[in-house]
């Protein structure tokens, strides 16, 4: 047999028909569900008369736009009320498991499926959100869709696809102290842009992917849409296996051992190739910030901001220009000396224990600078309840953060948790959009070290020096 | 889903490059639970000040685009959140056809599902028709899926590629859940051999 990738590898093993001229039928193993993207999906289902085929493979939460304060409050917000009650009216008709806003498993979907072992190595994966990307870092084939495919997924267990083309992004060596996975996506991003891996499966390699966590490895896949990939994939090893040992949904006993044994036969077979490669150095790697309005629009902490003068292309000059108006910046100036109003730790990039880890570390015995609302919001509220047992809930508290539930909040801002017009975040989500996090709100994005540290200062600063 | 076949329209020239989800459909309009009546929210950061006037100076203010049914835009059109609200808008507006030099996956497969035809052409080609749709009164396309054309008024067609399978479900205005519900067997024999 030819060697294969781990992508094709699971894509073999999931065809279920293919046929010359026609989309390949793929089956899905698992699919995540939230309130935002799902309510015409299963609207459709019911016009259509027709039935979900696995709702015993199906997992629903609410994390979009739930409210992150008291949650023993009634919700202010009626639309967002209505369509979480559509959720729950949705599982309840159709047998799908819900995890609602008061259930002890409530939290970002992202955040969820890998904490209660749903999300494994080999799988395939969809939901109804681009970042659904973040669970390849167990080495599954995960991808985003919209809501016509919820759709198609719910009535058949399955869904049309074409091959997309493979890409290995190799990075090797050892980083340096103070820069973060969250700092070589931004790196992979701003080398490739934001369409750089169009119509591909991305593949993370090399020393430092291995050297990594598997949340900081899913930090990474998370964003692989930002660079336009449908997914970003790491292969499984034995980090990997201890992550899901135990967990809720993990196979267990024997189980486990003959599911383990299969999963180390996922990874890329030597001698295989790939459509797209590229190598980065890991330890040529700086923090990194955002300074435009995509996530491709970034730079080394020690850098200035850019003159759109010199950017190769008019459209990039236009763009840059654009960018720099809607951030109130101005070329040249050191990303050190940009002050900030609020900070942001959280999302399905960075909500992590382990991203909540290196965050307190900072703040630990500091305060919030005078001129910053800092905000910490857990991914889960099995997160929360872990970083309140390790006490560092009140590391935070006493640093200044306010300490929140678990929800999506202001990466997307579609609950009460915005930027002001013409406010400048600091933040560890991922997408720096115009308005993403309110209406003229300007996002700058970070690791959690930085966002910690940019807290305490009131403006960036390079954690690499930083009071060493 | 109704069939397309071909569409005759006015062009709407929106020069900018990574157009994102997140302006196409602004958060706050995804909190409704149809599918509809998203049209008026298309834009909406771009089209409206914050008291809810109209900014004259957006492209889909101008009185002579008013009608607009074909979009000619930059590269990478619908990047980042994988939001169908978007198409919807898009489609509630008016929009059926969508030219472009490249799009993002997930929005191009939403574009599909929902009878808008994403149209990609040379960056050149795109660049060509943009200035035609911004200088010229009334400058409508002629878009043709069966021949895989865009046929300017004066006769001139670039034509563009598109997956058989993607052109075929557009031309029959096929309901792509039926069409793998006719593989229920299949899917079955999988998950048996599957033990899933």
């Amino acid at each position: 047999m030819s060697p294969k990738t781990m992508f094709k590898k699971i894509w073999d093993n999931h065809v279920v028909r293919e046929s010359q001229g026609e989309a390949t039928v793929l089956y899905i193993d698992t699919h995540l569900i939230h309130e935002v993207t799902s309510p015409q999906a299963f609207e459709g289902l019911r016009l259509a008369n027709r039935r979900v085929r696995r709702p015993d493979q199906a997992f629903a939460t609410m994390d979009h736009n739930v409210p992150t304060t008291d949650r023993s409050l009634p919700i202010t917000d009626l639309i967002s009320k209505k369509q979480m009650e559509t959720l729950t009216k949705n599982c309840e008709e159709f047998g799908i498991r819900l995890y609602d806003l008061h259930h002890s498993n409530q939290g970002i979907v992202h955040v969820l499926g890998p904490e209660l072992g749903i999300t494994q190595p080999g799988m395939t994966i969809v939901c109804g959100d681009s970042h659904t990307s973040t669970h390849g870092a167990f080495g599954a084939l995960a991808f985003g869709i919209g809501t016509s495919e919820i759709e198609h997924v719910l009535a058949t267990q399955c869904l049309l696809q074409h091959q997309p083309e493979t890409f290995e992004i190799c990075i090797d060596g050892q980083l340096q102290f103070g820069v973060t996975a969250k700092d070589i996506i931004l790196s992979v991003i701003g080398r490739i842009d934001i369409d750089g891996g169009t119509g591909t499966v991305v593949e993370y390699t090399g020393s430092a992917i291995k050297s990594l966590g598997i949340e900081e490895r899913m930090t990474i896949c998370n964003m692989s849409i930002e660079a336009g990939a449908r997914a970003g994939m790491i292969a499984p090893d034995d980090k990997t296996y201890e992550y899901i040992a135990g967990r809720e949904f993990a196979p267990k006993g024997e189980e486990f051992d003959k599911a383990v044994a299969n999963w180390k036969k996922l990874s890329t077979d030597s001698g295989a190739t790939y459509d797209h490669s590229i190598t980065i150095s890991a330890a040529d790697l700086a923090p990194q910030v955002t300074w435009g309005t995509n996530p491709g629009m970034v730079i080394n902490v020690t850098e200035t901001i850019p003159d759109p003068d010199k950017m190769p292309t008019q459209h990039q000059k236009k763009a840059a220009e654009n960018a720099l108006m809607y951030m109130d910046l101005k070329p040249n100036t050191p990303i050190t000396q940009i002050t900030i109003d609020k900070v942001f730790i959280g999302s399905c990039t960075n909500s992590r224990i382990t991203d909540l880890r290196v965050a307190a570390e900072i703040a630990k015995d500091r305060k919030v600078s005078s001129n910053v609302n800092a905000i910490v919001v857990p991914g889960s509220q099995a997160v929360k309840r872990q970083a309140e047992a390790e006490g560092l809930d009140e590391v935070f508290r006493s640093a200044g953060f306010e300490w929140r539930e678990a929800g999506c909040s202001m990466c997307l801002a579609m609950n009460d948790d915005v930027l002001q017009p013409g406010e400048r975040c600091a933040s560890t989500s991922n997408r720096n959009f115009e308005g993403r996090q309110g209406k003229d709100g300007r996002t700058h994005l970070v690791s959690p070290q930085m966002a910690a540290a940019a807290a305490i200062e009131g403006k960036f600063v390079d954690v690499r020096t930083w009071r060493s | 889903m109704e069939p397309f076949l071909e569409h005759i329209g006015l062009c709407v020239p929106l020069d900018r490059v990574n157009i994102d989800t997140d302006q196409i459909i602004p958060k706050q309009f995804l909190k409704r639970i149809e599918r509809t009546g998203f049209g008026e929210f298309l834009f909406y950061d771009w089209r409206y000040y914050d008291d809810g006037s109209t900014n004259p100076d957006f492209i889909l203010n101008h009185d002579q685009y008013k009608d607009g049914t074909v979009l000619i835009t930059g590269t990478n059109f619908g990047c980042g959140s994988s939001r169908e609200h978007a198409p919807w808008a898009l489609l509630d507006y008016g929009f059926r056809v969508i030219i472009a030099p490249s799009f993002a996956d997930i929005f191009k497969n939403n574009c599909y599902k929902n009878g808008i035809l994403p149209v990609i052409l040379s960056t050149e080609a795109v660049e060509e028709l943009m200035l035609a749709a911004t200088s010229e009164d009334d400058y409508r396309l002629r878009i043709n899926l069966e021949a895989q054309l865009v046929i300017r008024p004066d006769g001139v067609s670039c034509s563009f590629e598109i997956d058989d399978f993607q052109k075929n479900c557009m031309l029959k205005g096929i309901d792509e859940i039926g069409w793998t519900l006719q593989f229920e067997s299949q899917i079955a024999d999988y998950e048996a051999q599957s033990r899933i």
